[in-house]
């Protein structure tokens, strides 16, 4: 169980010298013939073992080596996760190198930006789609001189220079390294542990993205912190299908996975990923909460469906496992009647949906991002799914706080992780010191000393508190909070993730910061209410239709007036419930700049976009016209407008707090 | 760098080869119903040859010709040079002619694989029973195959349905599914009926891409008829306008779209 995983022993010279590429060097000696990378060719999973990417990634590297990238520079790597783009990134790194992941789906325009900030001469992307992106690009970023392309198809009739296949670049890696030979064992051997690793750039929230620099240091401590804590051994299998610009996928697919010398499988497209995540049936399993919240309404969706007999059974075995099942997870003392009841549901219902799921044999499943629905989160831990959150950011490399096994809180994102201090400014504000806090952002160091103080702490911008048992507790960003006009705290983000809980509404925004009240936008998830729209038999022509029906006003009241009983409930809350909302007739959208590339709401964009519907919602007025543009995935602009209800929510007067 | 478009338009410059099948003089009557009069035209090889007229021109008529379901009455067709006086079904597909339909034609309860698998059966050696088996050279043959249809079905991107029973899938998709069928033949001349009639937007852009990357990179060829004039001009290398079961054009997209008889044909006369 790899033994060279946590080995106490090692000196600290050789901590300093840890690498990624020494790493992967060491799994290639250690277990040489254990698979490192999957991935689907052809309808048939493909394997490759740790000596294979070894030699896979001294090829690239020897040819970017040849085409002149040398030490210092970056290398942007563009595409859905497939082995060889992380091979390139192993590659960059083996030369001293540093590779910067964008995000596969941004538009050329926004990948410019990083491109020239971090002054990209050499380009790894995954197919035409990419490439095309970069070429359109050689005008505003002309320090772009080499891109290599991993999917040959369509690129026959490029003829632009710079452009090379991977298979090519390999050829070329191979005759230059017979030619050079040590050139690349000196390459790796230079590298150290405080050399940067990774640069990824943060989507921001506000204002233009800034690269996080990660050394190899970081990234490792994080790795190794993470593969300690939850007993990760070189058997575990990943499925890596989050963008590999993104510090989670950074963190399971490269820091953990060569810590561990574990598996990254590699989905064959992105539409397959719930296949593939049947056919690999990960051990240890990471997505962010949409994605478990769309595989239950998927399986709500599809039990609705199914005949009565099944409809009953599938009731009765849930409220068993809603009953019971988190207390067995937990090892807790559970009566011998629940445990057979839970038995017998494992084998008619829990085994076989998380079968269908792909989730027979995590171990660990990791969520994390955004806040979880307690029922969500309750809901994969009853049927025996080991769900956890952790909490950390791209500047801390996603590591700072973890729930450890046997002792999860819904409501906390759980103890401090293995070597990180974490505490609260005056403000309530989270500070961070560990040793995989970033090294600064990339050419900011204005930028830097705002968020990191002469005390080592990383200001994290999120306002958070402890509870009694020492676990962590994440309200809001800290910058979003806010007064009302009657002086309780608003946390705009803690109601409406209320808000989002519910499987109708998959976005909402609310205001309240220096009012009276608060009032609300929602955004219905046009699955879930066209569902109960159909079964209901209301007829709708498309979304802004169905946003607008009485039906869709009702439900969404039921909702809204639910989570108010909710804040009426809390200590301090009370007075931070939804008088008004409205349902907006389009999908907040990362293309119209609502929301940021991960899908967090950018509320100053909308407080300014929306002016009118919000003036409207405060003045009381009974509807409000709207048009707004809209721009489609391919680039056109079209308009989107309706005529908004406002309808107002029934309020709660506080409880009295039971002691 | 001066950029090349990737061939996104049927551009002259493309090479096409010599002739490869040449129809001269076709007439076809059933009874006393005249679909085809005397039409000649001819197929280069690796050239996107569209045929197009008004409904009842007799376009689906002049593909069953060719892949031999109508017999004509007078007529010939030399494909790469040999002359005979009407095609046969089998030997069609021999030839290594394989075609869709106007009206989808597939297995409706058979998953995407199986269908594209059905494409692969002239290829086929073993016999039935060894085959039913899964034994012996008919198990090295059926994985031989299946790697042929799942490149069929990376190469059509349709990875994500590839177990999907057709009956499942939207219109689009089973268009797309049925021109899989037809490349697991591994053609060298393709017939496609009408592949993107009743399609959206966005689901004809698809299909264009996929006919031109047939045509480019399995360097088949093709000969297609389609309704959407749009479509037909930007990506085929030659067009024959057929009217009443007569031909009135034939030529580049450009002298088709400025030929007086075509316009007349197409918007009526007195306009």
């Amino acid at each position: 169980m790899g033994d060279d995983v946590v080995d106490a022993s090692r000196d600290a010279q050789d901590q300093a010298r840890d690498t990624f590429p020494r790493r992967l060097r060491g799994h290639g000696q250690a277990r040489p013939g254990r698979p490192a990378f999957r991935e689907k060719h052809l309808g048939i999973w493909q394997t490759w073992s740790w000596q294979q990417v070894n030699a896979e990634v001294r090829a690239i590297a020897c040819g970017l080596a040849s085409l002149g990238f040398k030490r210092g520079m970056n290398l942007a790597i563009v595409g859905d996760n497939r082995p060889s783009l992380y091979w390139a990134m192993l590659a960059a790194q083996s030369l001293g190198g540093v590779p910067v992941p964008l995000y596969q789906d941004a538009p050329a325009a926004d990948m410019a930006y990083v491109l020239n900030d971090a002054d990209i001469g050499f380009a790894v992307a995954e197919d035409q789609e990419q490439v095309d992106k970069l070429l359109e690009l050689t005008e505003s970023c002309p320090q772009l001189r080499h891109i290599v392309f991993e999917d040959e198809r369509g690129m026959r009739h490029y003829r632009q220079a710079g452009l090379i296949s991977l298979a090519r670049l390999q050829d070329l890696g191979r005759v230059w390294d017979a030619a050079n030979p040590g050139q690349f064992d000196a390459a790796v051997e230079a590298g150290s542990g405080s050399d940067a690793a990774i640069i990824l750039y943060t989507s921001g929230t506000t204002g233009k993205p800034k690269g996080v620099v990660q050394s190899h240091r970081a990234l490792l401590a994080a790795g190794m912190g993470g593969v300690g804590f939850d007993h990760l051994t070189d058997h575990e299998d990943i499925l890596s299908y989050l963008p590999m610009a993104w510090v989670g996928d950074c963190l399971f697919s490269l820091a953990q996975a060569l810590v561990a010398g574990f598996t990254v499988n590699c989905p064959e497209s992105s539409d397959t990923v719930l296949t593939d995540l049947r056919e690999i049936g990960p051990t240890y399993y990471f997505a962010p909460p949409r994605v478990f919240e769309n595989m239950l309404t998927s399986v709500m969706i599809r039990m609705e469906d199914a005949g009565a007999l099944k409809r009953r059974m599938f009731h009765h075995f849930m409220s068993v496992a809603r009953r019971c099942g988190s207390a067995i997870l937990d090892g807790k003392d559970v009566s011998t009647g629940d445990r057979l009841q839970y038995a017998l549901g494992r084998v008619l219902v829990y085994g076989p949906l998380k079968n269908v799921l792909g989730l027979s044999r995590v171990r660990v499943a990791y969520t994390a991002g955004a806040a979880i629905g307690p029922d969500l989160f309750r809901f994969y831990r009853s049927i025996g799914v080991n769900l956890k959150q952790l909490y950390g950011s791209t500047e801390t490399c996603a590591y700072v706080c973890l729930q450890p096994d046997g002792n999860i809180k819904f409501d906390s994102v759980g103890l401090p992780a293995p070597g990180v201090e974490v505490k609260l400014a005056a403000n309530g504000e989270v500070l961070v010191k560990s040793p995989a806090t970033m090294d600064g952002y990339f050419k900011r160091p204005d930028a830097t000393a705002e968020v990191i103080d002469t005390e080592g702490y990383f200001h994290t911008g999120d306002a958070g508190m402890f509870d009694r048992d020492g676990h962590l507790k994440i309200i809001d960003r800290a910058a979003d909070v806010g007064k009302m006009d009657c002086g309780a705290i608003f946390a705009p983000n803690y109601i409406e993730n209320k808000l989002k809980f519910f499987p109708f509404i998959k976005e909402a925004v609310a205001f309240g910061n220096a009012r009276k009240e608060v009032c609300a936008f929602i955004n219905i998830d046009m699955e879930a209410v066209g569902n109960y729209a159909e079964r209901r038999n209301v007829a709708y022509a498309g979304y802004t239709d169905l946003a607008g029906h009485a039906l869709t006003y009702e439900l969404v009241r039921e909702c809204v007036e639910k989570v108010n009983a909710d804040l009426a409930g809390e200590d301090g809350m009370a007075p931070t419930q939804i008088k008004r909302f409205l349902v907006l007739h389009k999908e907040l959208d990362p293309d119209d700049d609502e929301l940021t590339r991960t899908r967090k709401v950018r509320r100053k964009f909308i407080a300014e976009k929306y002016a009118v519907l919000i003036d409207a919602l405060y003045t009381g007025k009974a509807s409000q016209f709207i048009s707004t543009q809209v721009k489609f995935e391919d680039g056109r602009i079209g308009t989107a407008s309706a005529d908004l209800r406002i309808c107002e929510a029934c309020a709660y007067p506080a409880m009295e707090l039971a002691a | 760098m001066d950029m090349i478009q990737p061939a996104m338009n049927g551009s002259p410059a493309r090479a096409t080869g010599p002739v490869i099948l040449d129809l001269s003089h076709i007439s076809l009557a059933f009874g006393g119903v005249k679909a085809l009069t005397d039409i000649s035209f001819d197929v280069r090889e690796h050239e996107i040859r569209a045929i197009i007229g008004p409904n009842g021109a007799g376009k689906s008529s002049m593909l069953n010709v060719i892949n031999g379901v109508y017999r004509p009455q007078q007529g010939e067709i030399a494909l790469r040079g040999q002359s005979r006086r009407n095609m046969d079904c089998h030997a069609a597909a021999k030839a290594g002619i394989a075609r869709t339909f106007q009206n989808i034609a597939l297995f409706k309860g058979m998953t995407v694989l199986d269908n594209i698998m059905t494409g692969r059966n002239l290829k086929m050696r073993s016999n039935f029973l060894l085959q039913a088996l899964y034994w012996g050279p008919a198990r090295k043959e059926e994985i031989a195959h299946r790697e042929k249809a799942e490149a069929i079905i990376d190469f059509l991107e349709i990875q994500a349905i590839r177990k999907t029973p057709v009956g499942r899938l939207p219109y689009g998709l089973q268009k797309r599914v049925e021109l899989g069928r037809a490349l697991a033949a591994e053609p060298d001349i393709l017939l496609l009926d009408e592949p993107m009639a009743g399609m959206n937007v966005e689901e004809k852009q698809d299909m264009c891409r996929f006919i031109l990357d047939v045509n480019d990179q399995l360097g088949t060829t093709i000969v297609l008829i389609e309704h959407d004039m749009g479509v037909v001009m930007d990506i085929s290398d030659r067009v024959v306008v057929l009217d009443y079961g007569r031909k009135i054009a034939d030529g580049t997209p450009d002298e088709v779209r400025n030929n007086e008889e075509v316009i007349r044909a197409y918007l009526g006369a007195g306009h």
